[in-house]
């Protein structure tokens, strides 16, 4: 029961994060907020005992990845007269391709209901470093290989982007 | 819920709070007293014999400074920017395995607030939070010497993080588990340095980057910056990115006394058990960690800072490839023991 109450509590804050992260009219702010509500989604994976995933999500999403958007973002120093796309259009694509996501966010929601009934039939090591590593390197070890590729490629595409800009200052 | 481990278990955060933050304030005496021996001086001898009460003193002239907020920082980033710092200093501790098992009132005290499996990988994520203390601080102070110290200490922990890590994997390959307190334990024979001399050097080298600590103190170079991320700080807020940075210290010295210097394990350590032992393991590790930190502090005094452009290159050009290298033959010894081959 208290585990309940406990993730009632946590889902909204992590609903109300969100929500400022759309609402807050200042840019780092927004950044803030997302990076705060990352840290209540990495709560919620130790909720389900998802110990490894609670903290890589902590330490790519919130760490790294939130860290280059701050960075991004202090060295633009956006200001209301500066701010990019904001036509009528832009508005209307934006609102058209939110919603469809949302769309698409709703009909996936019923499938949770099944797969929250497959996660309780589970021990609870589940979320284990351990449990992890086996499904990854057995059963999903081609898409887990081929995802690493992928990272790879997008490495060395960032790296090949960087190298040519350098050239042309010189 | 165990009421006896909830007493227990906040017993040991609260007397990890108070040592961390005594550790800290003792430690700005020490690393004064230290320089002024390396530079042929006194140091502070004024409050209390030997000056022993300098940082109360200190702390009380902190408190009683003028709070001031610059009028076109961002107020409420302003503020939160040194409670960040301090907050991401503090929590590493809690995984950290400080002795082994006492016995006290009929119960076996863990002297580790959270056994976590994936202790090592908490800290990494802690670590990489802690930028953002600064981050904000320097960026809200609406500053463009706070803004650059910001982003030279963003930089460069996000730079060599990526080093720290790959040489944390080889012992986590040595070991087998995340976990710190097992992590330890193995090490109850060998300390894992003896196994891993370039890991520990590489790792070393990145915790005193991390730290924003001399050779690589650029984030607060006095000579380009002013005072760097924290200018515009005043008062008890300047106070507390300071005391982060020396609670950071010495929190990082004790992962370092753990992965590498066989955490609370001493030579001659079979001769004794229970109490005794937990005690003479605690004081072990106290003196683990008090070498590293003079260690840190006897580099500060004696070698000068890197160029920008030289520390960048150090992170991503040597200790990267370098700590990979070390990964992969650690990875081929352990595959050829194991009989891959």
């Amino acid at each position: 029961m208290s585990l309940q109450i406990i993730s009632i509590i946590l889902g909204s804050l992590t609903l109300a994060s969100a929500l400022m992260v759309v609402l807050s009219k200042h840019p780092i702010r927004s950044v803030i907020y997302l990076v705060v509500t990352f840290f209540f989604i990495t709560s919620m994976y130790i909720m389900m005992n998802a110990q490894f995933l609670a903290i890589v999500n902590m330490i790519v999403y919130a760490g790294a990845i939130m860290v280059l958007f701050l960075f991004v973002l202090m060295l633009l120093n956006l200001n209301k007269e500066m701010e990019p796309m904001n036509t009528k259009g832009a508005q209307l694509a934006a609102f058209i391709a939110g919603g469809s996501l949302f769309l698409v966010l709703i009909t996936a929601l019923k499938d949770t209901l099944i797969l929250g009934q497959t996660y309780r039939q589970q021990d609870n090591s589940i979320g284990l470093v351990k449990e992890l590593g086996n499904l990854l390197f057995t059963k999903y070890v081609v898409a887990f290989e081929l995802t690493s590729i992928l990272f790879i490629a997008a490495m060395v595409g960032a790296i090949l982007l960087a190298k040519r800009e350098k050239q042309i200052i010189e | 819920m165990d009421t006896a481990l909830l007493i227990e278990k906040s017993i040991l955060v609260l007397l990890l709070f108070l040592v961390s933050l005594g550790a800290a304030a003792y430690m700005t005496y020490f690393e004064r007293k230290l320089a002024a021996w390396i530079q042929d001086r006194v140091g502070p001898d004024r409050a209390g014999p030997f000056g022993i009460l300098q940082p109360i003193a200190d702390g009380v002239k902190m408190f009683l400074k003028e709070d001031f907020i610059p009028a076109k920082a961002d107020k409420w980033l302003f503020i939160i920017g040194p409670g960040i710092a301090m907050f991401t200093a503090l929590i590493t501790s809690a995984v950290v395995p400080w002795g082994p098992k006492l016995h006290l009132f009929g119960r076996d005290i863990a002297l580790q607030v959270a056994d976590i499996n994936i202790g090592i990988l908490y800290v990494f994520g802690v670590l990489s939070v802690g930028v953002y203390g600064i981050m904000i601080g320097g960026w809200a102070s609406n500053n463009k010497y706070s803004l650059y110290g910001a982003i030279r200490a963003s930089s460069q922990m996000i730079s060599y993080e990526l080093a720290m890590g790959v040489s944390a994997i080889t012992i986590v390959l040595l070991s087998g588990s995340l976990s710190l307190n097992d992590i330890v334990t193995q090490q109850s024979g060998v300390w894992n340095v003896f196994y891993q001399p370039v890991a520990f050097f590489i790792f070393f080298v990145c915790s005193l980057a991390e730290l924003n600590r001399a050779p690589f103190d650029l984030p607060e170079c006095e000579s380009e910056l002013v005072g760097g991320y924290h200018t515009e700080y005043s008062s008890m807020k300047l106070g507390l990115y300071l005391f982060a940075e020396y609670t950071s210290m010495f929190v990082s010295s004790a992962i370092m006394a753990i992965l590498f210097f066989g955490g609370y394990h001493f030579p001659g350590m079979s001769h004794f058990s229970g109490n005794t032992l937990a005690i003479l393991g605690i004081a072990a590790l106290a003196i683990k960690i008090f070498i590293f930190i003079f260690v840190i502090m006897w580099i500060r005094w004696t070698i000068p800072r890197f160029r920008f452009d030289q520390l960048m290159h150090l992170g991503w050009k040597t200790l990267l490839p370098l700590s990979l290298i070390n990964l992969l033959i650690t990875g081929l010894v352990i595959a050829f023991k194991n009989g891959w081959f």
